[in-house]
């Protein structure tokens, strides 16, 4: 068997065992799903009329938060497989993982084919939901692709974090320590109005914010007038790139606690 | 926990409990903080990312911080539910329960005292989610006993919060069944009237839900207080709401108290 099997192999087994317990334990998959779905509700449902102000030049108020719910579900979908890494390193699961694997990386990437596919699941489930529900796409199918790639890279990238946070601390304990940041990077960005209507403190954070630009860019996919697009992937490119380094990072001092 | 304080009158039993409850809070940070930064983030954040929901024509306010000041006293008071909860299933889990069974100590003390580091919490952040509003400018239209009232309902709708933790914890066991149910209040308090005014929903769905849901009174209460000033019915809605709950919750407590002691 070649090395590159072998490392197939791995990301396909770890990728496959945390796939088979998530089905076999709904309860899993459920935050990922609901949350995603309440949060439209909530914001969609309860600010529709935020999308009457004067200067809130957006087409649909669903659209604009649909956008914002489902970036955010692959940030989640990305950290919510942190919780697996860290109730493997608890159980000492993954412990013996790395020592059966040849490249211990192989194992990450496991867990993060399995975000991916979790989260693609999420996501097929939310949009049925979101267009029985009213939502209007104004955008074509290539510009869609475009705001589902964006999504599919902020879902590696946060889950690059999450492996960096859980291949440092090691436990399930650091949860809340992992979601916070999350949050906060994503509350930050525009999320209930676009930026020109934003005040205060929110404005000027929002300014540096990289998830402003691919919030911005996926919302004017969603509305078929792309803006800013390049700059968003490269936002989105970029901040996966670091979250790489930091995960390969927190992959070497897993290895050297042994 | 000593053979006296079991073998004493009711009173001295709550006292003892309450005091262990509250040391144990003040020890863990980790208990107190979240509940206390947490709703202070997600305030900052409306505040400034939602002001401009204040031109809506028709909305109670002038500023949205003021709006939204009423929303960190109930989120916080969800915390409490969590609290309660948690401590109770880790007294069962730890044999803690086991033990003081076997002694004569009476369920209402038991169930009195697991509130009182509910309360402490529950302080602590009323006062500083009120400290913080200050800061930021809010005037609180019912005045300085306004302010006084607006803790008090704070501290009964922590209570009545916490008996709903108390009686999932007493009821479960288990502190996952607790965190289980976290999600559900958070739910709870964002299908409220929590962002907007009932009359400003513009979707009806949305808006039949938030009037039915419990939560949009307890916040219309607080909020009723902050931006209105004396609205006899809002608080007398928030504050029949708040002891509905913790009267129900209580009795669910007591009952599965009672269960769970028989089971030992």
């Amino acid at each position: 068997m070649s090395r590159r099997s072998r490392y197939l192999s791995v990301v396909r087994t770890v990728a496959w065992r945390n796939i088979h317990s998530a089905v076999r334990s709904p309860a899993l998959l459920l935050p990922a799903l609901i949350f995603p779905l309440f949060f439209y509700m909530a914001f969609a449902g309860g600010l529709s009329t935020v999308g009457d102000l004067p200067g809130f030049d957006y087409y649909d108020y669903n659209a604009f938060q649909f956008v914002f719910v489902l970036l955010q579900s692959a940030a989640f979908g990305g950290v919510f497989i942190g919780f697996s890494i860290g109730a493997d390193f608890d159980s000492g699961f993954t412990r013996r993982l790395f020592l059966a694997s040849g490249d211990r990386s192989a194992v990450i990437a496991g867990f993060a084919a399995a975000a991916l596919i979790r989260t693609a699941f999420v996501w097929a489930l939310v949009f049925a939901i979101a267009l029985a529900t009213g939502l209007e796409i104004a955008g074509d199918g290539v510009e869609l692709s475009g705001l589902i790639g964006l999504a599919l890279i902020i879902n590696v990238a946060f889950f690059l974090f999450a492996a960096g946070m859980m291949t440092r601390m090691r436990t399930l304990q650091a949860a809340p320590a992992m979601q916070l940041p999350v949050f906060f990077i994503l509350m930050t960005a525009p999320v209930y109005v676009p930026r020109d209507l934003l005040q205060g403190w929110i404005e000027t954070v929002s300014k540096f914010n990289p998830m402003t630009a691919i919030i911005e860019a996926g919302r004017s996919l969603m509305a078929g007038d792309p803006f800013h697009v390049a700059l968003a992937f490269a936002a989105a490119a970029g901040l996966a790139a670091v979250l790489l380094l930091w995960a390969a990072s927190g992959l070497r001092r897993a290895e050297a606690a042994g | 926990m000593s053979a006296a304080a079991a073998t004493a009158p009711l009173p001295r039993q709550v006292r003892y409990l309450a005091w262990r409850s509250v040391i144990r809070t003040a020890r863990q940070p980790i208990i107190i903080v979240p509940p206390l930064v947490f709703p202070l983030f997600l305030l900052a954040i409306n505040a400034s990312g939602l002001d401009a929901a204040s031109s809506i024509p028709g909305f109670p306010a002038d500023s949205y911080v003021a709006f939204a000041l009423a929303f960190p006293f109930v989120q916080g008071s969800i915390f409490a539910t969590n609290t309660a909860g948690t401590n109770v299933a880790e007294d069962i889990g730890s044999g803690f329960f086991n033990r003081l069974s076997l002694t004569p100590m009476r369920g209402p003390s038991l169930l009195a005292g697991q509130l009182s580091g509910v309360l402490l919490i529950g302080t602590i952040q009323a006062v500083a989610f009120l400290a913080a509003g200050l800061a930021a400018g809010v005037e609180i239209e019912s005045g300085v006993l306004g302010a006084l009232v607006l803790l008090v309902l704070s501290l009964f709708i922590c209570a009545a919060f916490g008996t709903i933790g108390l009686f999932v914890g007493l009821r479960t066991g288990s502190g996952e069944g607790v965190q289980g149910l976290f999600p559900l209040m958070f739910i709870l308090l964002f299908l409220s009237s929590a962002v907007l005014p009932r009359d400003l929903i513009g979707q009806d769905w949305f808006r039949t839900v938030a009037t039915i849901n419990p939560v949009s009174y307890l916040i219309e209460g607080l909020r009723s207080l902050i931006i209105t000033g004396w609205d006899t019915e809002a608080l007398a809605l928030a504050f029949g709401i708040a002891v509905a709950i913790f009267v129900a919750g209580l009795a669910g407590s007591t009952l599965a108290l009672r269960e769970r002691l028989v089971r030992t």
